[in-house]
């Protein structure tokens, strides 16, 4: 008898322990408060031959939080600090790839530059924005959050300037496609940006060591330049990477709105890009990470956001919930919590047996 | 012999706050002397510099105190636009005096740091995830309140709001005619606030416990020093500073919407690294920080008289400063390390 116990204890212990069991949960619950409101939450329909329901509105709606977030991962996990300046970073790509493709005029209905030189000019500004963080964090050893503040307040500042000011607007129909439809594709593109994306950066780290020198350097800077790798450059290589990221989600969200809105394009992200990363069972402290758990994450606050918007609750007031949601998870995470909830924990098990007695 | 007396006079942060001293006082002259006809040269431009700066003077002091600690605080910016907003709100929708819009300003404060405080330094939270979420909450509550803009109209409120004080001194302008000089009371309780803190940090118990813990956390502590209880004082009294000078700045902006206040999170920190503040901690003045403001407002004031640049330039240029210095500690910190080897 005490051996099944003991045996389903076990059991039980294995599944939460599980490091994708809470952000499983998380996203489960907020579906199952969807559903139990709005019953039809997942049913899917083909109207006018495209994919059309709530979920598939989360999935894409969420698709650049999804890159954002996997950058915002690797940063965490090496440096310890997020990169408040992705959502900036954003408005600076799409501020670049529209320039280029108007040739400065303020609206264009044809590409005065070719597609891919506007996309590639992007990335490499966003490149240069990553190596400017890197390069703080990573040589200079500056809290990764003061560095990436910088560019944080500075970034829509420049993708201003880039844009004089104005809304560019590209009402072009192939510059669509990427916030859209490809041809007759009933899923949307986004979709598959994001599915890229998490495939292309799973399989680099999980062929190569870049993973687990990553895990290293965020669990011991030093103990891990001792044995021989060179901490500085792989810190500095993700932030390079979460730009670039940041830089592919910006297209994105810019060939949504066929403009590139200073103003607007990645605005609050950040935050739902940390909240994703710490949703997903990361510590924000760096070290341990899982790709998976911040896709889940992810996945969840779009959830979430687009309930948020069904109860009527508007744009300016979302941040309110996501920061109650974002300390509840740090406190939930922070060491002194787990001791004192281990110490309740051990303190009734211990009254179970003097009670046993 | 003298030589060493002078290396020792001059210190890591003496010479990061000469820096600033230095720099406001060649880009003031500066301006004196590419814009006297637009009226730079007067003194009622400098008293102008702390007009409309009072309130971030106040928050860049609490700021310092917390980044003395090791700390920051980036919430400031959206804490004011809610102390605004409800100063607001509570005057003109639901027709309290203005004594109660005061009270509640640094209430509103007080609580912000309460929470912040207590979540980094009892639980050992970083501080910068603690007061991003502090941040979103505050502006997002702002809006909870009301998303429209409310001016304030309240009697008591705007005389407060125009009450000169006339200086002994002033200038001729353009016409001929002789105009004193005049400040604002929130230049007063800005000033008072920082000789207050200045002398706070230098002479008191409390102020000597912020430097030893930013400066060494680990001997602060084999000291007997209580560095959770120190840091929760540094949070709150940052938060009630960031109340207080909340309400200063409603005070010179008449009113409360959503975006007020946007960067002004950015404006603290860059005003107080300018003014030789480390961000690691252990080293500050709040002189220095007072300085760092006013290059701030110097910055603003000499891109709105050039007149052809956008009110971006500010936010660029106050960015590249704040990096500039930055590399600056940096680079003086890692000579240190060197030194001391």
């Amino acid at each position: 008898m005490i051996e099944k116990v003991g045996n389903r204890k076990h059991c039980y212990k294995k599944i939460t322990e599980r490091r994708l069991f809470m952000p499983l949960v998380c996203l489960f619950i907020v579906l199952l408060a969807n559903v139990i409101k709005t019953p039809d939450f997942f049913k899917v329909s083909i109207n006018n031959g495209v994919l059309y329901g709530y979920t598939i509105d989360i999935l894409n709606r969420g698709s650049e939080l999804i890159i954002l977030s996997i950058g915002m991962t690797l940063v965490t996990a090496a440096s310890g600090g997020q990169d408040i300046s992705v959502g900036a970073v954003m408005a600076v790509a799409a501020a670049v790839c529209c320039q280029i493709l108007s040739g400065g005029a303020v609206t264009t209905n044809t590409f005065e530059n070719p597609l891919i030189i506007a996309i590639l000019a992007a990335f490499t500004v966003s490149i240069l924005c990553g190596m400017f963080n890197g390069f703080l964090v990573a040589r200079l050893h500056i809290q990764p959050m003061v560095a990436t503040l910088i560019l944080y307040t500075a970034g829509r500042g420049i993708a201003q300037l880039i844009t004089k000011g104005q809304i560019t607007y590209i009402r072009v129909d192939n510059y669509k496609i990427l916030g859209g439809y490809i041809g007759s594709c009933p899923v949307p593109t986004p979709i598959f940006a994001a599915i890229m994306t998490v495939i292309i950066v799973f399989l680099v780290i999980k062929n190569t060591a870049l993973g687990l020198y990553i895990e290293c350097v965020g669990i011991n800077g030093s103990a891990s330049r001792l044995v021989g790798l060179n901490s500085a450059m792989l810190k500095f290589l993700t932030y390079i990477i979460c730009s670039l990221l940041a830089g592919v989600a910006g297209i994105v969200a810019s060939s949504r709105i066929y403009s590139a809105d200073a103003n607007n394009i990645g605005l609050n992200l950040e935050m739902d890009a940390i909240l994703a990363v710490a949703l997903g069972g990361n510590i924000l402290s760096g070290g341990k990470f899982s790709l998976a758990g911040s896709v889940i994450g992810a996945i969840t606050i779009q959830a979430l956001t687009t309930t948020l918007y069904a109860m009527k609750v508007s744009a300016d007031q979302l941040p309110v919930y996501k920061a109650i949601v974002v300390i509840v998870i740090v406190i939930l995470q922070s060491p002194i919590f787990k001791k004192y909830a281990a110490g309740l924990v051990s303190k009734r098990a211990a009254e179970g047996i003097e009670g046993a007695n | 012999m003298k030589n060493r007396r002078l290396k020792k006079g001059i210190n890591s942060s003496t010479f990061l706050l000469m820096i600033t001293i230095i720099l406001f006082f060649t880009m003031y002259i500066a301006g004196m002397i590419i814009y006297s006809d637009n009226g730079f040269a007067k003194p009622q431009m400098f008293l102008n510099l702390l007009i409309s700066n009072a309130g971030l003077i106040v928050i860049g002091c609490g700021m310092t105190l917390v980044m003395i600690t090791g700390g920051i605080d980036i919430s400031v910016g959206s804490v004011t636009a809610l102390v605004c907003m409800s100063a607001a709100y509570v005057m003109e929708n639901k027709g309290c005096n203005i004594y109660v819009a005061v009270a509640i300003s640094i209430v509103l404060g007080g609580v912000f740091g309460i929470v912040q405080g207590y979540l980094i330094a009892y639980l050992d939270i970083q501080p910068f995830i603690v007061t991003l979420a502090g941040m979103f909450f505050g502006r997002g509550m702002t809006a909870v309140i009301s998303t429209d803009m409310i001016s304030i109209k309240n009697e008591l409120f705007l005389k407060w709001a125009n009450c000169k004080i006339y200086l002994p001194f002033g200038s001729v302008n353009r016409k001929g005619v002789y105009q004193q000089a005049y400040i604002y009371p929130t230049v007063i309780i800005a000033l008072a606030i920082v000789i207050i803190l200045s002398f706070a940090l230098k002479y008191t118990k409390f102020g000597r416990r912020l430097y030893a813990i930013g400066g060494n956390q680990q001997s602060a502590l084999m000291m007997g020093l209580n560095i959770r209880k120190t840091k929760m004082q540094a949070y709150i009294l940052n938060g009630f500073l960031t109340g207080i000078g909340g309400f200063l700045f409603c005070l010179n902006s008449c009113a409360g919407f959503v975006e007020q206040a946007k960067g002004m999170e950015m404006d603290g920190i860059s005003a107080a690294v300018i003014g030789g503040t480390l961000l690691s901690g252990g080293v500050g003045t709040v002189i220095g920080t007072l300085f760092g403001v006013l290059i701030k407002g110097t910055i603003s004031c000499l891109i709105t008289t050039q007149g052809t640049l956008s009110s971006w330039w500010v936010r660029i240029v106050l960015s590249a400063l704040l990096c500039f210095f930055i590399v600056l500690q940096s680079v003086l910190s890692s000579s240190k390390k060197k030194n001391s080897r």
